[in-house]
């Protein structure tokens, strides 16, 4: 009996089943992508609808610093604008917008009669939350995004991630002030 | 432990509490079997006892697997809260819930000045976070998330379930050593004089030594385990929020902090923050106790961060006060 047409048809069966296997595991990876930008996204459009409140709110007090008030508004429309072009240009826009919701709430500190505004207080704190969770959610982004891009360049993985369309994803980048945070050393002595 | 990461510490934690669970369960089935082959005289009634004592365990394990979250909320006097009462603490909550990549827990409040939280529930996907109105009164932002980020630390690393169910393990070893002791007392196992041979008797008084040490040893098992966890809940959240001074900061402010929790006892009292009964006894630095003392907490934070050690001065104000 000649055993090359089996060996050769088991050869062929082991190499389709690993190749479905590396598409699969691609595929869920990159899902876990979308899952995590899109719970960024459900932040930022927060951020978005939260901000004319707070224009709102302050516009009454501040006669002398409508440029801020202006620069937050232009930003705003910038960073919903920006939703549209991709991770990294997105991310530019809401940095923007961060440091200018920033320049408000240092001129807010101005106030006295602002800072007992309890409508302020309450959109203060709500624009903190959720800034605070855009950072977490992005973290969080940005590890399944390096997770991924290993993945695909990887062998064997990189053989078939060219020609299956697996391409490498863009970093939600995190604004250049997170650079200057002292280095935390988590290695325990 | 030189040179290890944070995260072999996690991994080495984990299997540090399967072994500690496996001990005590290990201790709850000798103790049985001691005290069956004590009181029978022989091999299967050991056996009977053993697996009466597991069964017993076992059940107990089962249930506080299932409701034990509601019967410490409840003991503790907490209540849930929605956004519209209490924003700041849900938004923390949900805050530090992305960042340590959990789901959203439930939220209670306890109503009590003195500042401290725990967390419960079996895994993450049911577990409860608690803060007493006081923490949310004397703590600002950043210090909030801190002590949050600890607690869903505990809750991400299953010390939660491990927390429930070995301390009713403990439980269980307790009473079956009560029960052997007091049965001892009234006259039990007589039947060694009849039938049994020198044997039965050694075992019988290995069984009383068990039926001593077994609780205690136990006890120490569960703190020494629980001490090392409120470290790595510190590190862990460290890790979750990126900011070592807020966890820093609450901490030296609830040491400094007077009141009393009224509702924590001696069965809930090693799920808090920091440890709510303020008695002496309970606070030193001795195998008995539930948490590491508040300076050397810090002093392990400050490692993390690189700074020197709490001066010798801050550190005996502080270890006064805590």
């Amino acid at each position: 009996m000649n055993l090359a047409p089996i060996i050769i048809i088991a050869i062929v069966v082991i190499l389709v089943v690993l190749a479905i296997g590396i598409y699969n595991g691609l595929v869920q990876r990159r899902l876990r992508i979308d899952e995590a930008f899109a719970q960024i996204e459900v932040q930022l459009k927060r951020r978005h609808d939260l901000i004319p409140n707070l224009v709102n709110a302050v516009k009454g007090y501040m006669g002398f610093e409508q440029k801020v008030l202006t620069d937050v508004t232009n930003a705003r429309a910038a960073a919903v604008a920006a939703g549209a072009q991709g991770p990294a240009q997105q991310a530019a826009a809401e940095n923007m917008l961060t440091s200018t919701l920033r320049s408000l709430f240092a001129v807010v500190e101005n106030y006295p009669e602002l800072k007992a505004n309890q409508n302020v207080l309450e959109l203060q704190e709500q624009l903190t939350t959720t800034e605070n969770q855009i950072s977490f959610s992005r973290q969080h982004y940005n590890a399944t995004v390096l997770d991924y891009n290993t993945a695909i360049a990887t062998f064997p993985n990189v053989l078939l991630a060219g020609p299956l369309g697996f391409t490498k994803r863009e970093f939600f980048d995190a604004e250049p002030e997170a650079a200057n945070v002292p280095n935390v050393d988590l290695s325990l002595s | 432990m030189a040179g290890s990461t944070f995260y072999d510490q996690i991994a080495a934690n984990r299997r540090n509490s399967f072994l500690m669970a496996g001990l005590v369960v290990a201790l709850l089935g000798l103790l049985g079997f001691a005290i069956g082959y004590a009181i029978f005289g022989s091999l299967g009634g050991g056996v009977l006892t053993t697996a009466f004592a597991i069964g017993l365990g076992a059940l107990a394990g089962v249930g506080t697997y299932v409701a034990g979250d509601s019967l410490v909320l409840a003991v503790s006097g907490a209540r849930e809260v929605d956004e519209s009462q209490a924003p700041q603490l849900m938004n923390v909550v949900r805050e530090m819930a992305i960042a340590a990549n959990v789901p959203m827990p439930r939220v209670y409040l306890i109503d009590d000045t003195a500042p401290n939280a725990f967390a419960t529930g079996r895994d993450p996907a049911h577990a409860s976070v608690a803060a007493t109105t006081g923490l949310l009164e004397k703590l600002d932002r950043e210090e909030l998330q801190g002590v949050i980020g600890h607690e869903l630390s505990h809750v991400r690393n299953f010390d939660i379930r491990f927390s429930l169910i070995v301390g009713v393990m403990v439980g269980a070893i307790a009473m079956l050593a009560d029960f052997f002791l007091r049965f001892t007392f009234w006259g039990g196992g007589r039947s060694r004089d009849r039938s049994g041979g020198s044997a039965q008797a050694v075992v019988f008084v290995i069984a009383i030594v068990l039926a001593i040490l077994a609780p205690l040893i136990s006890r120490f098992i569960q703190l020494a385990v629980n001490r090392q966890r409120e470290y790595l809940a510190d590190a862990s959240s460290v890790g979750i929020t990126r900011n070592p001074y807020g966890l820093e900061r609450a901490l030296a402010k609830i040491a400094g902090d007077q009141e009393v929790l009224e509702v924590a006892n001696r069965g809930t009292q090693h799920m808090y923050f920091t440890n709510p009964i303020k008695k002496f006894e309970a606070r030193s630095s001795s195998l008995m106790s539930t948490h590491p003392r508040i300076v050397d907490r810090i002093n392990r934070l400050r490692q993390l961060t690189g700074e020197a050690p709490l001066a010798a001065s801050d550190e005996a104000q502080l270890a006064g006060l805590d």
